[in-house]
C-alpha cells in the first residue's frame, strides 16, 4: 500500500513523469511562494474529491460517471477558493484565475479515472496524497529555480548578490518552459542513475 | 426494455443527488466564507487609503460612488480617495488613488485587485511603479513612456515586460479621473 503513496512522488511524478496539469504548473510558478499555494489547494482537492469518489464509486452508474467526478471536483475547487478568499486573501489575490482553474486539472478528473475510482478509500487517499505531495514538490522547485534567477530571491528571502540583474525571460511565459524543459531531463538522467544502481545490486 | 428503463431512472437520480448535496455544501461554504471575504475587501480599501493618505483619521463618502473624503486630525480635508476599474492583460484591474483637492495633482496610487501576469503585470501593485504616480501633475492627461524615464511631471514609465498592464492602468486612470472632475464640478484640464 505504501507504494500507492511513494509512487506519485517519484516514479509517477505527475509534472515530471506524466507531464500532467501544465497549465498551473507553467502559469503560477513565477515565485516559490506561488507554487507552494497552488500545490497546496490542489492537493486538498486531489484528497477530498478521490476520497469521496472512491466512497461512492460502487453507486455510480457508468455512464454519466464524467459529469459526477467533475461535478464532486468543482464542489472542492469551490471551498477551496473561498476558503483561501476567506483567510489568506494577498495569496488568493496572487493565484487570480488558476485556483478555479483547478476544476479543469487533468491530474484531478485523471486519478478519479484511473485510481479512485477503481479502489478502496484508503488507497485512493494514499494515492491523492502522494500525487498531490508529488505535485506540490515539483511546482516548488520550478517556482523556486524560476524565482531565483528571474528576481533574486527564494520564498521572498534575498538569496543572489546585491549587482545580480534579473533574468526577466525566467518569469516570463518562455523561462516557464526552458526551466521545466530542464528539470525533465535533470530528473530523468538521475532516474536513470538510480536504475542502473539498483540494477547493479 | 426494463433494464434500459430502470438505468435513467438511476442515472437521473444520481446526477440530482450529486448535484443536490454539492449545491447545499457550497451554499454553507459561502455563508461562512462571504462575510470574511466582504471584510477584507473592505479592510484592503481602508488599508490602501491609509496608505495615500498616512493622515487619515475618518474616510466620508461622498454622493459618488467610488469617490471617499480622507479626513485627518480636526476636520482638515486630505484630499479625495477615488476608486477606478478597467481591463488589464487579463482581468479586471482596481485601483484606488488619491487626489488633491482640486485634483491638479495625485498624492498616490494603489491596487486593490489585479489577475495580471504574476511578476510581470502584477508589478503594476509594486512599490517602483506606484512611486511614480505620487506627485503626479494631473494639469494634462497622464501619459506612459516605454524604456524611457519620464520627461515631463505627467509621465510615468512603463513596466518593461508589461506595457499593456501599465497602459490599462495609465488608460483606466485618465477616464476616470474626467468623469469624476465632471461630476464633481471641478474645472476640466
Amino acid at each position: 500500500m505504501i507504494k500507492d503513496f511513494v509512487k506519485g512522488l517519484w516514479r509517477e511524478n505527475p509534472v515530471f513523469v506524466q507531464v500532467l496539469g501544465m497549465c498551473p504548473t507553467l502559469a503560477v510558478t513565477t515565485k516559490a511562494l506561488f507554487g507552494l499555494s497552488m500545490g497546496m489547494a490542489t492537493l486538498f482537492v486531489l484528497v477530498s474529491s478521490g476520497m469521496v469518489i472512491s466512497a461512492i464509486r460502487r453507486f455510480v452508474p457508468r455512464q454519466v460517471r464524467i459529469p459526477i467526478f467533475t461535478v464532486i471536483i468543482a464542489t472542492f475547487v469551490t471551498a477551496a477558493d473561498y476558503f483561501l478568499k476567506a483567510n489568506f486573501y494577498e495569496i488568493s489575490k496572487a493565484l487570480g484565475p488558476y485556483v478555479p482553474l483547478i476544476v479543469v486539472n487533468c491530474i484531478i478528473l485523471g486519478r478519479a479515472e484511473a485510481f479512485a475510482s477503481k479502489h478502496g478509500v484508503a488507497r485512493s487517499f494514499l494515492d491523492a496524497a502522494g500525487m498531490g505531495i508529488g505535485f506540490t514538490l515539483a511546482l516548488i522547485v520550478l517556482g523556486s529555480v524560476r524565482e531565483l534567477l528571474g528576481s533574486g530571491t527564494v520564498f521572498g528571502y534575498r538569496v543572489m548578490w546585491a549587482g545580480f540583474t534579473d533574468w526577466i525571460i525566467m518569469v516570463l511565459p518562455a523561462g516557464a518552459f526552458i526551466t521545466l524543459g530542464l528539470l525533465v531531463g535533470v530528473f530523468n538522467m538521475m532516474d536513470k542513475r538510480f536504475m542502473k544502481r539498483a540494477e547493479e545490486k | 426494455m426494463t433494464d434500459k428503463k430502470s438505468s435513467v431512472v438511476k442515472i437521473i437520480l444520481s446526477l440530482t443527488l450529486v448535484g443536490m448535496v454539492s449545491g447545499s455544501l457550497l451554499v454553507s461554504v459561502y455563508n461562512y466564507a462571504m462575510p470574511k471575504i466582504k471584510t477584507n475587501v473592505r479592510a484592503g480599501t481602508e488599508k490602501a487609503i491609509k496608505n495615500i493618505f498616512p493622515e487619515t483619521e475618518e474616510i466620508k463618502n461622498t454622493k459618488e460612488e467610488g469617490v471617499f473624503r480622507a479626513v485627518g486630525e480636526n476636520g482638515k480635508f486630505l484630499g479625495y480617495a477615488i476608486l477606478a476599474e478597467g481591463n488589464g492583460y487579463q482581468g479586471i484591474i482596481k485601483l484606488i488613488v488619491g487626489v488633491n483637492e482640486d485634483m491638479s495633482e495625485m498624492t498616490g496610487m494603489e491596487v486593490l485587485e489585479s489577475q495580471e501576469t504574476p511578476g510581470l503585470g502584477a508589478e503594476i501593485a509594486g512599490e517602483a511603479f506606484r512611486k511614480q504616480f505620487e506627485g503626479l501633475s494631473l494639469k494634462h492627461a497622464m501619459e506612459y513612456l516605454k524604456n524611457q524615464k519620464p520627461q515631463e511631471p505627467y509621465q510615468i514609465e512603463a513596466i518593461t515586460g508589461a506595457t499593456i498592464s501599465s497602459r490599462a492602468v495609465v488608460n483606466l486612470l485618465n477616464e476616470r479621473l474626467d468623469s469624476v472632475r465632471e461630476k464633481l464640478k471641478l474645472k476640466k484640464i
